[in-house]
């Protein structure tokens, strides 16, 4: 039975805990608010870009240009979107887990798959499993996204396929659904897939564009923007779903703490009642001896 | 035929504008074009530079950093890397940033890397200091 002491020294200390978990909750819910404004306000861009391209890849077809077409599967580069600080529930640990099952089970068919790892964390985890060959990785750029860090890591990308290092890009990321839940997805970045509008919705757009310089040298032009926008729009996801992922696992740790005071507390009184009890008994059975 | 324009003003970060308008003057790629309601189906690549438009009798400038517009059926969308009204520009930082692009331009040559950036910086810099002074006029 632990003394009345030690209870107390216990309680405070889970107190302590509480009251970091807590604060630690209302940091990530602030944070999560302006990420997950980041990315609702980068939306219309993205669908702008994707809708421009699928037009374009429509009328143009898909030959001729290397980002979209599919070459021998030989080599592929998995970019793995982790953060760099822990204490946020599963967030990490899935992402992680789902670039490994990735490159084991190996769905699409590549010969090789190297790992391009975006955050600490997701290094932390995945350079000590065996098997896995890591051919970069990028820390601290999960703090502040914004379109530079987003546009370098596309052009190493888009570099790295040209020169043929790479037949195939893919990004692992945890996509944003609420601040509950991160759902862990999978996207090909390249060779790119354009979404081909539908017959219908093409139907009264099929009038022929002008363009300046040329058919070719828009679509060149805008291939290379548009795997820089998917790179940042996924960015922009983990980064909301990070914070997501941290509040509700802060938030779920104070309600931990919680119950443990009432607990501790509870443990607390009956020891200090039993005391009492005791001394009492004591008293009563010195008296009664004296009489 | 519809005798407006919708313009859409498009960044990474956020919607800038979404706005009818009479008539817009973007820089193309291949040099500066006019768009008035009506305009054939376009598609073109944007240099950085101004972007104007006009609602009545009033006249906005931006200054954009290069990019796509299209235009479709009276609607002009316009995809740019950076967008900054002239209201929005603020002329003293403009103005250092053109001292140092130009400082570093002196000891780069034109074969290495920072070049084009440094160029690009220089671009940018003039051009919103050239929109920022129209406000000033305006």
């Amino acid at each position: 039975m632990p003394s009345l002491k030690d209870i107390k020294k216990r309680i405070s200390s889970v107190k302590n805990t509480q009251q970091i978990t807590k604060a630690m909750k209302m940091v990530a819910a602030a944070k999560l608010r302006r990420a997950q404004d980041a990315a609702v306000q980068a939306r219309p861009y993205a669908e702008k870009l994707s809708s421009v391209l699928g037009n374009l890849a429509s009328r143009e077809g898909t030959e001729g240009h290397d980002l979209l077409v599919q070459r021998e599967k030989r080599r592929a580069l998995l970019i793995v979107l982790t953060a760099d600080r822990g204490l946020c529930g599963g967030f990490n640990a899935n992402v992680s887990k789902g670039a490994e099952r990735f490159v084991r089970e190996n769905p699409e068919g590549f010969s090789d798959i190297d790992l391009m790892i975006v955050g600490r964390k997701g290094n932390d985890y995945l350079k000590r499993r065996e098997g896995l060959s890591i051919a970069k990785v990028y820390e601290n750029i999960t703090g502040s996204i914004n379109y530079s860090t987003a546009s370098l890591l596309g052009q190493e990308v888009v570099d790295l396929y040209n020169e043929e290092k790479y037949d195939g890009v893919f990004v692992i990321y945890n996509a944003f659904q609420s601040a509950m839940t991160q759902i862990v997805t999978t996207e090909q970045i390249l060779p790119i897939k354009p979404s081909i509008p539908t017959e219908e919705s093409a139907g009264d757009a099929k009038i022929d564009y002008i363009y300046e310089p040329s058919r070719g040298g828009v679509l060149e032009l805008i291939l290379p923007k548009f795997i820089e926008v998917q790179i940042f729009s996924s960015l922009l996801e983990s980064v909301a779903s990070e914070h997501g992922a941290r509040m509700s696992a802060m938030d779920s740790a104070s309600r931990n703490a919680k119950d443990m005071i009432g607990k501790l507390t509870l443990q607390y009184n009956r020891a200090r009642q039993a005391a009492i009890t005791k001394e009492l008994m004591e008293i009563i059975s010195g008296s009664e001896s004296i009489k | 035929m519809a005798d407006k324009l919708i313009l859409e003003l498009v960044t990474p970060y956020k919607m800038v504008l979404s706005d009818t308008v009479d008539e817009v003057i973007a820089p193309g790629v291949i040099g500066e074009l006019g768009i008035l309601p009506g305009h054939t189906p376009l598609l073109t690549t944007l240099n950085v530079g101004e972007l104007t438009y006009k609602k009545g009798t009033e006249i906005f400038h931006v200054a954009v950093n290069w990019g796509y517009l299209e235009v479709e059926e009276n609607k002009v969308s316009v995809l740019v890397e950076t967008a900054e009204p002239a209201d929005d520009i603020d002329l003293n930082r403009a103005e250092a940033a053109l001292g140092r692009a130009e400082q570093a331009l002196k000891t780069l040559s034109s074969e290495q890397k920072d070049f084009t950036i440094m160029k690009a910086a220089l671009d940018r810099a003039l051009v919103r200091i050239q929109v920022a002074q129209k406000k000033a006029v305006k």
